[in-house]
């Protein structure tokens, strides 16, 4: 039973960094959290991919809704652009998460890592 | 124009695939076919995650494949670490950190594709802990 405890608080503290890192992530480059979400509950926490990318999701809500609030103070967000792509990235994304119950999961795993050096690509041109 | 449409619909494919909100495409399509200043693009593609990552999630979770507790504690810890970002991106130089977070990100791609190789299992899924 105290393993068992022990277990539980070491995986909410695990979960915890996660959380923590990637609001940093997120604050400091202005990329979305997944980026640092998705592998670490693969990674850290053995989350089965699935299930890691779509917690993921649901966390991501949290921050970019928080960062678009904050930012649009600033009065830094185009509304009508955000809709733009927005709008076409909807009807994409219900079409991503049908495809992906096909997918096996290394499969994801390993487009996840692909998408990774690009964006890791991006960070040194920047 | 059509171009932002087109790029629009293919993050969220990456999204609903990869459980990313889409703003490494977001970010560069409101620059290069919309005309945003850099700042104006990344304020921007917070906005348009926002429905692409409540729709993913909707969807998800009728699959069955959210963890609510923890994406509940992942997600509002990240509004403070999020807090704590901005106020260190204003402290410290940007170049450095930059380029040590992006070696940190190609170390975990290789960890992922490393994870894939070492485990074999049939149903696809990650034994190492949970």
């Amino acid at each position: 039973m105290q393993l068992a405890a022990d277990r539980t608080f070491n995986r909410t503290l695990r979960l915890m960094a996660i959380g923590t890192m990637a609001g940093l992530f997120s604050g400091l480059f202005g990329v979305g959290g997944g980026s640092v979400i998705v592998p670490l509950l693969i990674l850290w926490l053995g989350y089965d991919e699935r299930v890691a990318t779509s917690t993921a999701l649901a966390a991501i809500v949290f921050i970019a809704a928080f960062g678009a609030a904050t930012q649009g103070l600033y009065g830094n967000v185009h509304v009508r652009d955000a809709l733009l792509v927005g709008a076409p990235a909807v009807l994409g994304v219900l079409l991503g998460t049908r495809l992906q119950q096909s997918l096996k999961g290394p499969v994801i795993a390993r487009l996840f890592a692909a998408v990774l050096v690009v964006s890791a690509i991006e960070l040194i041109l920047r | 124009m059509i171009g932002a449409v087109a790029i629009g619909l293919v993050a969220g494919v990456v999204a609903g695939l990869l459980g990313v909100g889409g703003g490494v495409l977001f970010v560069p399509g409101l620059v290069l076919f919309l005309g945003l200043g850099q700042h104006a693009a990344e304020a921007t593609s917070l906005l348009a995650i926002v429905p692409v990552a409540v729709v993913g999630t909707y969807r998800q979770d009728r699959y069955g494949n959210v963890n609510r507790r923890d994406a509940l504690l992942v997600g509002v810890l990240s509004l403070l670490g999020a807090a704590g970002g901005v106020v260190l991106a204003n402290a410290v130089t940007g170049a450095l950190l930059r380029d040590a977070f992006a070696a940190l990100t190609l170390l975990v791609a290789a960890q992922l594709v490393r994870g894939t190789l070492q485990e074999k299992g049939s149903d696809g899924r990650n034994h190492s802990e949970a």
